[in-house]
């Protein structure tokens, strides 16, 4: 039975964690913007503070002292409440997400589906502020967020699912103690890849920002919102990119246990934990500034086209090992051919126009010499 | 502490359930809904089914979204005051009251027969040996039965619209 003893255990790590998930977002924010400048050819900010390290809490104390206003005909109520459904499933998901071994506000047994449970609910919060800002804009945004992330929840609870086979378990811990030898990102290569891309399309990064894109719905479901709740609104979009790149480095890139193995003191498996989650989350912002954002209909076939086929091709093979009880291996390789063919597939289409303009060229040049 | 927690569930789950047929908003009756099925969520869990509860979540979070979406996209701000007349309510309670009152019989005629002193979780392996090897035929019905409706619907909406290819 829950004790009064753990809610107060609860109450005090989600306050410890929502602190720490505060200075994270500023080091996000300082990070994407120093590292999005060098990969232009810019500096990033350098003025507040050295190196710019300041930039970020001013512009956070400026977020909070602007004018917090709300469009005339929204519905107040729905409109104050949405940034908090958007926040809280992000937030919420932390509770059970290991930073070491014992190292969790609560690690529960089913800790992959809990993720999976709470962050289905942030699209309510992303549909209602687009719904009550009374906005075209934002409406429009708020389906583009519903149709965008109900469709790339699937992938990942498939690349999940594939985990969870092949681990056994749902619990996070355990997971990441099952990688002791060899991470699973060298055994299920395609569940890493679509778990990351379809990570990243759910928090709406860049490439995959459809909901909120300037150029087409000027800011989706946040565009009537400013001040502390459109802060509310960006908080929430860096600490779920930094959940999805936490479950990437616990889950995939062998959290605190791999490569070195079991005699690591508590605090260096949390500086490997953190150090492996800044990784993925500058491999993110490294697509985000390699690539445009993709179209809506681009979006949509990616999503159910590839990413989903994909997915339940992981599962399958993850399940057909187990069953059958092949060599490990075979999961490389299954993955790694799996993986190769919608790669060979894209490769030859992107080169079919200039090969044809070659073949013809070559063609014209026969027909002239024969001349 | 457990029982001060049921009644604060219990208070969201009726009012939300209360809110949800006498509100005239849809937008707000979906929200209702989504408090209801979220103190369902919490009873489950009090009840140490985890899995049933955080299934509750995900399943029902999803739902309420696709029922906004819906309520949004299929109604105009002059067909939501049509809604208003709804002159059906008396047979929608008559078979709400009727639907829970064999429900609660069937709970409450051999109540003795279930141990209220079983504290303990059901691990996810039991619960899956019992849906796969007990139940497995049920389960695999139910879930044609989804596939079908999926494929009813994807029949029903491209019959219409053949032309558009």
């Amino acid at each position: 039975m829950i004790e009064a003893r753990d809610v107060l255990y609860i109450g005090a790590g989600l306050f410890a964690l929502f602190n720490g998930l505060m200075v994270v977002t500023l080091s996000l924010v300082w990070l994407e913007r120093k590292f999005l400048g060098r990969l232009q050819g810019r500096v990033g900010p350098t003025r507040v503070g050295p190196f710019g390290l300041l930039q970020a809490v001013a512009d956070a104390l400026k977020l909070l002292m602007k004018e917090d206003v709300s469009p005339g005909p929204a519905a107040r109520v729905i409109f104050y409440a949405a940034p908090l459904l958007v926040f809280v499933p992000g937030f919420i998901v932390w509770l059970t997400i290991p930073f070491a071994q014992d190292m969790a506000v609560r690690n529960l047994e089913l800790g992959i589906f809990f993720f999976i449970a709470f962050s289905v609910l942030s699209i309510v919060g992303l549909v209602l502020a687009g719904w009550s800002s009374a906005s075209k804009y934002a409406v429009l945004g708020g389906f583009r967020s519903a149709a965008q992330l109900v469709s790339y929840e699937i992938p990942i609870i498939m690349t999940l699912l594939t985990v969870v086979i092949v681990a056994g378990t749902m619990n996070i811990a355990e997971v990441v103690e099952a990688q002791a030898s060899v991470p699973y990102v060298a055994l299920l290569p395609l569940a890493a890849v679509v778990f990351l891309l379809a990570g990243i399309a759910e928090v709406g990064r860049t490439p995959f920002d459809i909901y909120f894109a300037e150029s087409e719905v000027v800011g989706g479901p946040f565009v009537e919102y400013s001040g502390a709740h459109w802060a509310v609104f960006f908080l929430a979009e860096y600490v779920s990119t930094f959940v999805i790149a936490a479950l990437t480095a616990l889950l995939f890139l062998g959290g605190w246990r791999w490569p070195f193995g079991a005699d690591l003191p508590p605090a260096a498996g949390v500086a490997l934990v953190l150090a492996k989650t800044y990784a993925v989350v500058l491999a993110i912002f490294w697509l985000r500034a390699t690539y445009p954002r993709l179209r809506i209909d681009q979006l949509m076939s990616l999503g159910w086209k590839a990413l989903i086929p994909l997915s339940f091709a992981a599962v399958i093979i993850a399940a057909a090992q187990r069953f059958y009880g092949w060599p490990t291996w075979s999961l490389t390789a299954l993955s790694v051919i799996v993986l190769a063919v919608p790669a060979i597939l894209q490769v030859r289409l992107q080169r079919r126009p200039a090969m044809e303009r070659a073949r013809r060229y070559a063609r014209r040049a026969m027909a002239e010499r024969a001349r | 502490m457990a029982l001060a927690v049921f009644y604060v569930l219990a208070l969201v789950t009726l009012g939300g359930a209360i809110g949800v047929v006498t509100t005239r908003n849809i937008v707000h009756a979906a929200l209702f809904l989504l408090a209801a099925l979220g103190g369902v969520a919490g009873f489950f869990a009090l009840l140490y089914a985890e899995f049933l509860a955080l299934a509750q979540v995900l399943i029902y979070g999803g739902a309420v979204v696709i029922v906004i979406l819906f309520a949004l996209m299929l109604t105009r701000r002059g067909e939501l005051e049509l809604m208003d007349e709804h002159k059906r309510w008396p047979l929608a309670a008559a078979v709400s009251f009727g639907l829970f009152a064999v429900m609660a019989a069937a709970f409450t005629i051999d109540a003795a027969s279930y141990n209220a002193e079983v504290r303990t979780s059901v691990s996810l392996d039991a619960l899956g040996a019992v849906l796969f090897e007990r139940w497995a035929a049920p389960f695999e019905i139910a879930s044609l039965v989804l596939l079908v409706a999926l494929i009813g619907a994807i029949v029903i909406a491209r019959s219409g619209g053949r032309d558009e290819g």
